[in-house]
């Protein structure tokens, strides 16, 4: 996104009003994080309680009523709802999302341990899109209701019809297993994995593990591995950024101001990528914060069936597994990212324009 | 949030002046056809939008068509593993006379099963969709009529659940309603209910912004005034004027829905394949045959999402530039007197543009709409 922080062309806009408004719209949008990720703990919580104690769910059928009660107990699930829901919001707020049933792990833990796979994949994700999503959909604008726009706004719409895990098993079906030259799965192969946790402190993102072995060969196998991932949940986010960008430049390559840059002789191509382009940043950045929600709802998608141990693929195997602590405790933690995420974004589109402001 | 969303400068259309004129002020019928949604947008499309429209259209209605008529259309049910002279299908078998397209892992009929799943789908879409309206459309008209503080934390919790991923969000409930397992009518339902609750707050949204808009309306305030009761004001004019841009949701979400219902399927929260067809459980069943070479039982299910999905965001996507004047392709005579003229944006196209607004919320909801 540095395209994004060049794009400081204040001189043409009005001029802020008052330094400090900026520094008061950032601190309230940062403290409106708050209530949101208040609304989702509490209405995921009741959800999940609102057909028993978790306890019940993981293990029920294969304890006798006893024992059940017993740990029911122990985990303090036999109190009153608004204590339990008390205690778990204070946990919460201190950075403590619970212990799983099943393997009796810290949620922390697991969070921390598989966090950095799917941030590792988003990161693939993002760079597919961007690449994939941008220039495509500036041709599309530019070239509206032509045959490069229809065709390119069907890829689109294809990119998003296609479930990822369709494209995941198309993708695996003609490179890994027709041709044979990518991996099927996993972050990297048997010898790499070894290396990689042979290493002290490591960061858990294999890229940079990777070279931190200083071994090229589990670089180049860490990225043959990111491959298919990255394309199968860059290509739906890929669509979507098309579309983002057509819309929005088409509104901007209609403005007065695009005109008369055309009449002074500017360049077909600079008048895209500039004029029309770096406007219909801000919905764009705007809408693209909203992504981030879809990044992370396909990841869980796209790890179940490329087998990356990512928090996606802990989800669907706590899910499985019945163990509705852990997925509760992720989901809740995807929620703070995606309201995170979101201030970030908005604060970026302040930058970027003063008019955008409350 | 989005400044360059506003309408050009020469104000040539300002949605807030042109989009108000509400039938109640007693304005001549438009005809017929004019009047519902998908015909009226299909007559005044050219160009590559009339044909993604039309595309889309037929492909929807050949999805319907075989939902409706799969118990006929179907070699075989969706929970059959033999012939019906009793000939076991074997599993994993490659297409044959027998299984035009083969066999899966548990040994029913590919064919079958992806035919039937077109009709677990439509029943879903169906229930989410009118759940979702309902429930959407009243609690916007209310919240945005009566306002204060009631609407506030509403809107606060809509847009709480609204940047939430959806597909998260479908999981929960649908480990709230049936504990992930099910039975075909407890299955769709669960999954229809999961959805409807993804889907409500975006009716909330843009009910409730046009519900805003519209109450302040002159028509609204002398209808107060002769002592038109609450309730009539609400449904007779409120109502009415606010909710032009749902069809345009409507058919966003609907495809919204076939893929939140093949996630929960591929993860393993779809309706038991006994129980219904349901294309993301055979998609998910599917992935280890494909290391095997076996594409037969992961295509079919597949393409059929692909091409249903594509369908209704055909037509998803031409209603909702239709509806967007910024987007609306000029009409054919229009385009050649006044190609260099913006002012042929303001072109009287039967549909009226949307506010400003609304517009928003629906390329939100669009933007939204790809979320599994």
């Amino acid at each position: 996104m540095t395209t994004v922080v060049e794009d400081a062309d204040l001189a043409s806009k009005p001029v802020r009003a008052r330094s400090g408004g900026l520094w008061r719209y950032i601190l309230v949008r940062f403290v409106m994080i708050i209530p949101t990720v208040f609304i989702l703990v509490t209405v995921v919580f009741f959800m999940m309680r609102l057909t028993g104690d978790p306890i019940t769910a993981a293990l029920g059928g294969r304890l006798t009523p006893d024992q059940l009660a017993e740990r029911i107990h122990e985990a303090g699930y036999d109190r009153p709802i608004i204590v339990q829901y008390l205690d778990y919001l204070t946990g919460v707020f201190r950075g403590d999302f619970g212990t799983t049933l099943t393997d009796h792990q810290k949620v922390t833990t697991i969070l921390l341990q598989y966090g950095s796979a799917t941030l590792e994949l988003a990161f693939y994700a993002l760079i597919v899109a961007f690449v994939l999503g941008i220039p495509f959909g500036l041709i599309a604008a530019y070239k509206r209701d032509r045959w490069q726009d229809a065709i390119l706004r069907i890829g689109a719409i294809l990119g998003y019809a296609t479930p990822i895990f369709f494209i995941a098993i198309l993708l695996k079906l003609v490179f890994a297993v027709q041709f044979n030259i990518l991996p099927v799965s996993g972050r990297a192969g048997t010898r790499t994995e070894l290396m990689l946790q042979s290493l002290d402190h490591p960061t858990g993102i294999y890229l940079i593990d990777a070279f931190r072995t200083g071994n090229m060969d589990a670089v180049v196998d860490v990225l043959w591995h990111a491959v298919l991932p990255g394309l199968a949940l860059g290509i739906l986010t890929a669509g979507v950024f098309l579309r983002l960008v057509r819309t929005n430049v088409i509104g901007t390559l209609g403005a007065q101001y695009v005109t008369s840059a055309r009449s002074r002789g500017v360049g077909e191509y600079r008048l895209v990528t500039k004029h029309a382009y770096r406007p219909a940043l801000i919905p764009i950045i705007t809408l693209m914060g909203l992504q981030i929600a879809l990044l992370l709802a396909g990841a869980v998608l796209t790890e179940t069936s490329f087998e990356w141990k990512g928090l996606g693929f802990m989800l669907a195997e706590y899910l499985k597994a019945r163990d509705f602590v852990a997925v509760q405790g992720i989901v809740i933690m995807i929620a703070v990212v995606v309201a995170v995420v979101n201030f970030i974004v908005d604060v970026i589109a302040v930058l970027i324009d003063p008019r955008v402001r409350y | 949030m989005s400044v360059n969303q506003d309408p050009t400068p020469t104000g040539v259309f300002d949605p807030t002046e042109t989009g108000v004129l509400p039938a109640a002020l007693g304005a001549p019928k438009r005809p017929l056809s004019d009047r519902i949604p998908v015909i009226s947008h299909l007559k005044h499309s050219v160009g590559w939008q009339r044909g993604m429209l039309v595309t889309g259209l037929v492909l929807t209605g050949l999805f319907v068509l075989v939902a409706i008529l799969a118990p006929w259309i179907a070699p075989y049910g969706y929970a059959q593993r033999t012939t019906d002279a009793g000939a076991d299908f074997g599993t994993l078998q490659p297409p044959s006379a027998q299984n035009l397209l083969g066999t899966t892992v548990s040994g029913f009929d590919v064919l079958s099963r992806t035919i039937w799943g077109a009709q677990t789908a439509l029943l879903v879409i169906v229930f989410a969709i009118v759940f979702s309206i309902f429930i959407g459309i009243f609690i916007g008209l209310v919240s945005g009529y009566i306002g204060g503080w009631l609407d506030r934390i509403l809107v606060v919790i809509a847009d709480a659940i609204y940047a939430f991923p959806s597909l998260l969000l479908a999981i929960v409930m649908a480990i709230v309603i049936s504990h992930g397992q099910s039975t075909l009518w407890g299955g769709i339902l669960a999954a229809a209910i999961s959805i409807t609750v993804v889907f409500v707050p975006q009716y909330f949204r843009i009910v409730r912004s046009e519900v805003v808009r519209v109450k302040a309306e002159p028509f609204v305030e002398s209808a107060k005034v002769i002592g038109v009761p609450t309730l009539r004001i609400l449904t007779r004019h409120v109502l009415r004027n606010s909710t032009r841009s749902v069809p345009v949701v409507v058919t966003l979400n609907a495809s919204e829905a076939v893929l939140t219902l093949a996630g929960l399927g591929f993860l393993g929260f779809g309706i038991e394949a006994t129980a219904a067809a349901e294309w993301g459980y055979d998609l998910s069943r599917s992935v280890s045959d494909v290391t095997s070479h076996i594409w037969w039982t992961a295509i079919p299910p597949g393409v059929a999402i692909v091409l249903v999905v594509l369908g209704i965001t055909l037509v998803g996507e031409s209603l909702n530039d239709l509806s967007d004047p910024r987007l609306r392709r000029r009409r054919r005579a229009a385009v050649a007197a006044a190609e260099q003229a913006d002012a042929a944006d303001a072109d009287p196209v039967g549909t009226e543009p949307l506010g400003v607004e609304v517009s928003r919320a629906i390329g939100d909801a669009a933007a939204k709409g790809t979320e599994r």
